[in-house]
This record gives C-alpha cells, structure tokens and sequence, in this order.
C-alpha cells in the first residue's frame, strides 16, 4: 500500500524559500502568481492492507519526525 | 567539572567546543558518538557542537534529534545535568523538544557568518553567571537557519520566566530591527529551559576565547561552567 504526505508550513509563517521562488517565477514572466509557499512530499510504502493502521501509523510518524508542529501542518492520503 | 561534546556526522565545532572546555576547565571533554547509547559515566555538561549534521535533511537537527544518544542527553537534562547547545546543537535542542520554539530559515534568505553583538538578559544561571544583566559581548555568528520562532503564548512564558538568554543587539545595546541579523522573534539569540539546566544559542561563544581570533567575550561562558 501506498500512502503520501504532505507537509506544509501553517499560515502566518514566513517562508524565504516560498519567497525566493516566487520572485523567480516572476522573473521568468510566468504572469499571475499572487503567492508561493514551498512544502515538503514523502511518499511511503507499506506492507499490508490495512488502511486504518497505515493511518494511525503515519499519524505517529508526522508528530514524531515528518513535520515539526509548531510551524507545520501535515496532510495524509493513502493512494 | 566532567564533559562531553556529541559528534553527529555532519557536526564541524566539535574541536572548537572541546577546546574552549579544556581551556576552561583544564580537562579534556569526552567526544560521544551519536549512535551511542550513553554518556560516560559522571558527565555533568553535554555539549551539542555547531556544524550540520544530517547535512540539514528534512528540518535542520531534525534527524539528530531522533539518534540514540539524544534519549541519553533528554535523561541527563531530566535528572538536572547541564546541556548546552551552540548554533546547530540549538536547533537540534529545539527539534527533541528539551528547548521550546524552533529555528527557521533566516529572514533575508542569507547564510550569515560575522560578529555579532549580543545583550545578556539573564545573568543569574549556571551558564551566564559570569556576566552581568545587560552586558554587551561580541560573538561569532555562523548560520542559515537562525530565525527563533515560538508562538505568542510561548514567548510570553520566556519573557515572563527569564528563559531568554541573549538578545541580538548593536554595540551600543539597543535591541531593534536594525540589530536583528536573521529574523528572529524579539532578537532572540538563545533561550534557557524552564529549570535554566538547558541553553541553547546561535552564536559562537566557544570561538571567542582566544585573543588571536578576535576576542574573549566568551571565556566567561566557559569558566562559569567549569567553576
């Protein structure tokens, strides 16, 4: 099974990185980008089907290691 | 007083920190490897040195704040023992959770690397003894991901409790934006834990020891510690 995560940083905190790429697009011409924030995907293989556990277990991962929760948010989809 | 600096691969103060240690203290510090288990028996500081470990993956100190010898540095710190953690062994403070807020990327997009002044808001812990509230020093600051961010109530609990342990500031001691090198909330350059066993700190105190390199405004750290 197949799941993915996406970590992203939560509103209101600043993000160079998100900045930076947003000025290149601009430099690039690439019209009517109002903003960009940069985030993060892991995409995670499991063995087994059982899609609660995966759940519950990715869970634990995002508050253990993936996404650091004073500042980010994370998002999880099993594929 | 018995010493330890952790070596995480990807750490590169490691010398740095031993050799303000024995300088200050007249003995060498034991240098732990990240995978081990343990500190030595009878440890009563553990340094957390500079560098990058993990090359910075995922979030900087995140992954060394998961190595097994963390597990042993959080017991230390529980029991009382003295931690202390200078530029990427604040951030991987932060990220194991024994130091609140977390280290961002610095507000300018720049990698920094200068002196730095710097304002002493608490004098009064086994770390800053040597000073006095509200002195100015000059370290070396060296780093991309120095912006301290901690929540509105969080940072009133550091305000409130004396957990801010340095401000950025200019050579005069005011503390605004102009002096403000990377972003952080309030200026700050180093926070305490709640107990004052724990600092952690961007700038360089432990290369500030040695006249020839610029200044000494770090010996005091050192001495105290080792006192």
């Amino acid at each position: 099974m197949k799941a993915r995560v996406v970590v992203t940083l939560k509103s209101g905190v600043l993000d160079p990185q998100g900045k930076a790429i947003e000025g290149a697009l601009k430099s690039l011409s690439i019209d009517g980008v109002a903003a960009v924030r940069q985030g993060k995907v892991f995409d995670i293989e499991f063995d087994g089907e059982d899609r609660d556990r995966v759940r519950k277990t990715l869970s634990e991962a995002c508050e253990r290691l993936l996404a650091n929760t004073i500042v980010e948010n994370y998002a999880i989809e099993i594929v | 007083m018995k010493s330890a600096v952790v070596l995480f691969p990807g750490s590169n103060r490691e010398r740095d920190a031993a050799r303000a240690l024995e300088q200050a203290s007249g003995r060498a510090p034991a240098i732990v490897w990240h995978a081990d288990p343990e500190l030595p028996a009878g440890t009563d500081l553990v340094v957390l040195p500079g560098g990058f470990s993990y090359g910075d993956y995922l979030r900087c100190g995140a992954i060394a704040a998961r190595s097994p010898i963390m597990r042993a540095v959080a017991r230390h710190a529980e029991r009382g023992g003295l931690v202390l953690g200078i530029c990427n062994g604040f951030q991987i403070l932060c990220e194991a959770g024994l130091l609140p807020g977390v280290l961002m990327r610095n507000a300018n997009r720049r990698f920094l690397c200068k002196m730095q002044h710097l304002r002493v808001e608490n004098a009064g812990t086994a770390f800053t003894r040597g000073y006095s509230e509200g002195q100015v020093v000059k370290f070396a600051i060296a780093h991309g991901e120095g912006n301290f961010e901690a929540g509105d109530a969080t940072l009133e609990v550091l305000e409130g409790s004396g957990q801010v342990a340095f401000r950025y500031c200019d050579a005069s001691g005011r503390v605004d934006e102009a002096a403000n090198p990377n972003g952080s909330e309030r200026n700050i350059a180093g926070v305490f834990n709640s107990r004052f066993n724990v600092l952690g700190l961007m700038p360089h105190p432990e290369n500030l020891v040695d006249p020839l390199v610029g200044g000494i405004d770090g010996r005091p750290l050192f001495a105290a510690l080792a006192d």
